[in-house]
């Protein structure tokens, strides 16, 4: 078998531009694949780090609408919830406009007790706790801007205009990978004090309810005692599962993402139909040797594991490369434009199918060549060359 | 009498060309003796190379039997007749199709891959093959960087690495200057002397056919009359 190895790996290399061009197509295919790939996941990544014991209740019209505060007591009482928090999306930016991320006014104590993704150092948290003013960041927003325990964040409001000062109290860390660490929480209740001062009409609103529930399974239960208990209210509400809300969010671009995989794809297919050209190219030009080892006694096997093997080595080469320039690719895509992508993690999943892309290129453009070697008679195979 | 080492009966074959069939060998009847030599002529388009690879188990016949050493080969199925031929047969032809990626001395280890055989057996069989041919200096060579008589000398001793009974030789020294010619057709003499291979050799060039013990002519698919 060496001998065959050997014959496999140094006819790969035979015709060195066509194979080096082949290689760098695949390369490229396969970063363009495991990036789009990761873009996609990125996307989804708000979903997949919903909790299923989790829901949320928003105000039945739309997002927009706000809930009375005085829901919280009643939501509860309602059996099968065991914890409830409450917040606003606060919609500020840092500095500049573009400085944009996530920040959400919450209910400090119980938003921390449910929302356990989020890690803080117990004296942190103590601090952020006690501190009205206090606010919390996620490690890489924190990085982001440069801030520090105990700094004094400024925020622009665009919702709740105005200048809002926090003094940084802990930054959190995400307890895996799929945690957003781009998110800035502070006090509710400094939010609700300052309305109440400056606009009154807008103070004891509440963006959302976040009700955790004992058992997943009971979330449908939950959600229908919760929104009969406010049914012909002033504000009705809508309760679903965290994942079902995060759902939301993501299928209003679900087309673009189905777009952005059906394009990856195709990246793939397109190798597929180079790398086939390239093997078709070179076991062609090769007839006489095939037939010569023919009679020799190689048979329909050894050629074919010859011509798949040859077809390996350019496609694993070019999957490889592929594969390690898709690491610093997504370190980029990190570094800029991580305000959109908060978690931009390269999955073993996507691996994996660079691998699995490498195996299935080289044989859909081994299987032709391969047939045709075989069907060629000797005699016609050694007469082309006299 | 003892029956022919090998004996063609009634061997025919046509091809097709469009619609037509166009006979290429027409009733071919040959002896061929253990031990013999023998160089097949005529002009180009005889069937000169047809007959060979038949004979070689490289090709099919449409009419009549081959039998060699006792097994008629044109019964043998594909499995079998591929197994045949790398335990019976060496292949020598014109262009010498060597494989340029291997040296030469794995170009004659080769079809030991094949075989039941240790990678060190291979190795020094292989050695052995090339000392033969006078190319002992040359085991790390590949094929381009050897002359055309060279390179006919590896396919030589590639051909007889499996210890074959039968050499065939589809015009070896056609492509290849006297002395060269003169070399190859010396080894392929050697060959049928001192191994007592049966060779049988597709040739144009009198001087070459000088070497065979027995010379047949074809002539438009049609064996001439053996000499006395
Ligand atoms: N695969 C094929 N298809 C059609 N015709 C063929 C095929 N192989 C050979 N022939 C025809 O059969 C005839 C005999 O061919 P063959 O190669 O046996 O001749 P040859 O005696 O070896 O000639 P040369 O001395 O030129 O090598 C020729 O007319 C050739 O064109
Ligand atoms: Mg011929």
């Amino acid at each position: 078998m060496p001998l065959l190895i050997k014959m496999l790996l140094k006819n790969a290399f035979r015709h060195g531009l066509r194979t080096g061009l082949t290689i760098a197509g695949m390369t490229i295919a396969i970063l363009a694949f495991g990036i789009l790939t990761t873009v996609v996941d990125a996307w989804y990544a708000g979903v997949e780090a919903s909790r299923a014991n989790r829901l949320i209740t928003r105000n039945a019209i739309s997002l927009t609408f706000e809930l009375p505060l005085s829901y919280y007591d009643k939501i509860r009482q309602v059996e099968g919830a065991t914890k409830v928090s409450y917040g606003n999306w606060f919609g500020a930016f840092y500095k500049e406009e573009r400085n944009f991320f996530a920040n959400f006014a919450m209910e400090a104590q119980s938003h921390l007790d449910i929302v356990t993704e989020l890690v803080l150092r117990p004296e942190e948290r103590d601090a952020y706790i006690k501190d009205r003013r206090g606010a919390i960041a996620g490690r890489k927003l924190a990085e982001r801007f440069g801030w520090e325990i105990g700094d004094l964040v400024t925020l622009t409001g665009t919702i709740f205009p105005g200048d809002w000062e926090f003094v940084l109290r802990g930054i959190y860390k995400g307890r895996d990978e799929t945690v957003d660490e781009s998110i800035f929480f502070f006090h509710w209740d400094y939010l609700n004090e300052s309305l109440r001062e400056t606009m009154p009409e807008r103070a004891g609103q509440v963006g959302f309810y976040i009700i955790e529930i004992a058992r997943p399974e009971l979330a449908g239960a939950v959600s229908k005692r919760v929104d009969s208990l406010f049914k012909n209210s002033l504000a009705e509400t809508l309760t679903e599962t965290e994942r079902a809300f995060a759902m939301s969010f993501v299928t209003m671009t679900e087309a673009i993402m189905t777009a952005i995989q059906l394009v990856s794809i195709v990246v793939i297919v397109i190798i597929m139909a180079v790398t086939a050209n390239t093997m078709a190219m070179s076991v062609r030009e090769r007839l006489s040797e095939f037939a010569a080892l023919k009679t020799l006694g190689f048979n329909r096997a050894h050629l074919s594991f010859l011509i798949f093997g040859e077809a390996m080595v350019i496609t694993s080469l070019g999957a490889a490369l592929g594969i390690a320039l898709t690491f610093p690719a997504a370190q980029l895509f990190r570094s800029e434009l991580g305000q959109f992508f908060p978690v931009f993690n390269i999955k073993p999943a996507t691996i994996y199918m660079d691998i699995a892309a490498a195996v299935i290129v080289a044989s859909v453009s081994a299987v032709i060549p391969s047939y045709r070697v075989a069907a060629a008679p000797i005699t016609a195979a050694l007469r082309r060359i006299a | 009498m003892s029956a022919p080492f090998i004996g063609i009966r009634g061997l025919s074959k046509s091809y097709m060309r469009g619609e037509r069939a166009l006979p290429v060998l027409k009733n071919i009847n040959l002896d061929i003796a253990e031990g013999e030599f023998l160089a097949l002529m005529g002009p180009s388009g005889s069937g000169k190379s047809t007959l060979l690879n038949l004979i070689a188990g490289i090709d099919r016949a449409d009419e009549g039997s081959i039998d060699i050493e006792g097994v008629d080969i044109t019964t043998l199925g594909e499995a079998s007749l591929t197994a045949w031929r790398s335990d019976h047969v060496g292949f020598i032809f014109q262009f010498y199709n060597l494989i340029p990626v291997l040296t030469a001395l794995e170009n004659v280890e080769l079809p030991l891959v094949l075989k039941e055989m240790s990678r060190k057996e291979r190795k020094e069989r292989a050695s052995l093959l090339l000392g033969l041919v006078g190319l002992s200096e040359r085991v790390d060579h590949y094929p381009g960087q050897l002359s055309g008589g060279e390179q006919q000398r590896v396919a030589i001793a590639r051909a007889m690495v499996t210890d074959p009974s039968i050499l065939v030789a589809d015009e070896p020294t056609g492509d290849l200057d006297r002395a060269s010619a003169e070399e190859v057709l010396n080894l392929m003499r050697r060959v049928n002397e001192e191994f007592g291979k049966v060779v049988i050799m597709v040739t144009h060039d009198p001087r070459a056919a000088e070497k065979a013990h027995v010379i047949r002519h074809l002539e438009k698919g049609v064996l001439n009359a053996a000499p006395h």
